[in-house]
């Protein structure tokens, strides 16, 4: 009897070893199915006919080009955005002014649209049935099924992201920094570039790896505005759908493979930040 | 800071005074570049539908393909929403309270749905869960894919962080006080987390519902190839509004887009709610 009671004696605030096990297991069966086999299988298929295969899945001409374009799109999208989440994040962090929350709604909205929707209101815009189309179309002028289209969709689906990271890590710096810089005798740009910068540059890359895997992986809003021309609006994710479409599996999952890679070395830098410099530095939700 | 809202009684002034320059130049850019590139398209769109007038939005709304595309979409979306609260809270649970080999590792990869691109996993999830898949072929003759349940099982994978990363840092900072006080008083284990705990991590839950469910509702990229997209059975709302544009039926792809941008903000409304209702309520969040 007393030795029963001393084997069933646990702390009462916690699980017992066996419900324990049971959680963790049925976690990992779920994670499973839902996160790593389909990360597996990525790779798998890639390199099922092997790496010369899947070499030349990756040199093929028109992947080749979407390779490009998506480079391209992203090294535009990506440095505009971050402009604007410095901007945006010092107006909103350093100052006091009336209508600050619905602001930050605002600059949240693009999370909540569907990214065919963000695709859509493109192409209502510069469409033929627009007005602004037909006029820029008479100066030669394209931005739908061209590359400027395939940026602005882009860049508003990755709009917040910089801004994102950054406003709730500089509201809670304060202004205190920044004062003590200005009345010593800086001014407001070197406050910024020597004091600011360097108190936000952690938050701020991994706002920007954020805003980069979006870019390079953005698939909804690009299709609409892309016309998805081989080999010339053609981004990355347009290339493994058309792939996978014409049952060219080894070479779609090869493209994919390379996004999934992108994924993969996002998330290996974003643990890195977290662990290096705690969940403060690169804490927000996206 | 202190010396000049002392000095002036700010109370309707539009900003506050403050000595650190630059104000008006970022916060002018931000709003022109918030109304170039977000604002004004979306404007754009909901101009277009009042062109189409009451009667020409709800004859588009109320087509019968339209309506089931709809009902695809936030059918799918809730019912992935349900699944990942439950498997969310779970693994929040797991994660913050149990240490086991490879934790750090899963922690890491909860965030997999918000780096990988979305096309790559409907290719991934359409190969896996198809009738020959790794997957698939173990269910058969049950099919997943190509049916409504292979677009909840994407939008499962999609919605997924959103709940745990909403839930987790709460529990993270749950007083143990508290648990070892409801013991005390002779609560059980379970009576302890679900009398105790869960209803504090509440409006951590409905956040990350409710993230989750806004995102898998406008979700295409991961869906669109697991869906079998068969109208009236397995066809989302946002895959009806490429179809729409690609026959150059922009009214119909406009009123579409509209319906679903007003539910969406509607949505957006309700999380600002619960968070702010949660601030009264628990102080966190």
């Amino acid at each position: 009897m007393s030795e029963n009671r001393r084997i069933s004696f646990r702390n009462p605030a916690d699980e017992s070893f066996t419900t324990k096990l049971l959680l963790v297991a049925v976690s990992l069966v779920f994670l499973a199915f839902f996160l790593f086999l389909p990360l597996v299988s990525v790779f798998f298929e890639a390199f099922r006919e092997g790496w010369v295969t899947y070499e030349e899945a990756l040199l093929e001409p028109d992947a080749w080009a979407a390779i490009q374009l998506t480079l391209l799109v992203a090294a535009i999208a990506v440095p505009l955005n971050l402009i604007f989440g410095l901007a945006a994040s010092w107006a909103i962090a350093k100052f006091e002014f009336k209508g600050k929350a619905f602001l930050i709604t605002l600059i949240d909205l693009p999370f909540s649209i569907s990214p065919v929707i963000s695709g859509l209101v493109y192409v209502l815009l510069f469409g033929s049935g627009s007005l602004l189309g037909p006029f820029l179309k008479s100066y030669g002028i394209e931005i739908l099924f061209a590359v400027p289209g395939i940026v602005l969709a882009t860049v508003f689906v990755t709009f917040p992201f910089v801004a994102r990271e950054l406003i709730p890590l500089m509201q809670d710096q304060g202004t205190g920094d920044e004062e003590a810089a200005l009345s010593l005798g800086a001014s407001g740009w070197q406050t910024f570039w020597y004091v600011t910068l360097p108190n936000i540059k952690w938050g701020l890359l991994y706002g920007v790896l954020l805003c980069n895997a979006r870019a390079m992986g953005e698939f909804g809003a690009v299709s609409v505005v892309s016309g998805r021309i081989r080999g010339l609006t053609n981004t990355m994710p347009l290339h493994v759908e058309i792939l996978y479409n014409e049952y060219n599996m080894v070479a779609a999952f090869a493209v994919a493979s390379l996004l999934a890679l992108l994924a993969l070395v996002t998330l290996a830098l974003k643990t890195f930040l977290e662990l290096r410099f705690g969940a403060g530095a690169a804490g927000g939700r996206h | 800071m202190t010396i000049t809202t002392a000095a002036t009684p700010a109370r309707w002034r539009v900003k506050q005074p403050s000595i650190i320059p630059g104000f008006g130049l970022t916060l002018g850019f931000s709003l022109a570049y918030l109304s170039l590139i977000i604002l004004i398209p979306i404007a754009g769109l909901l101009w277009r539908t009042a062109e189409l007038g009451w009667s020409g939005f709800f004859s588009i709304l109320s087509d019968e393909r339209t309506l089931r595309a709809l009902y695809v979409s936030f059918g799918t979306a809730f019912i992935a929403a349900l699944v990942n609260v439950v498997f969310g809270t779970l693994l929040a649970w797991v994660l913050t309270r149990y240490r086991f080999p490879g934790r750090r590792l899963i922690d890491a990869m909860v965030d997999l749905p918000f780096a990988l691109p979305t096309a790559v996993a409907g290719i991934a999830f359409a190969s896996l869960y198809a009738p020959n898949g790794w997957i698939g072929s173990i269910f058969m003759p049950f099919r997943i894919a190509f049916t409504p349940i292979g677009i909840v099982i994407a939008l499962i994978f999609i919605g997924l962080p959103f709940v745990v990363r909403t839930v987790q840092p709460i529990m993270e900072e749950i007083d143990k006080e508290v648990e070892e006080a409801a013991a005390t008083l002779g609560a059980n284990r379970f009576q302890t987390i679900f009398k105790v705990l869960l209803p504090g991590l509440t409006p951590a839950i409905l956040t990350g519902f409710a993230l989750a469910f806004a995102r898998g509702v406008g979700e295409y990229g991961s869906v669109i190839f697991i869906a079998g997209n068969i109208p009236y059975v397995s066809e989302i709302a946002p895959l009806l509004i490429v179809i729409r544009l690609e026959e150059f039926n922009y009214a119909g792809a406009t009123a579409i887009a509209t319906i679903m941008l007003l539910i969406s903000f509607a949505m957006l409304l309700v999380i600002n709610l619960i968070q702010a209702w949660s601030r009264r309520r628990y102080g966190n969040v």
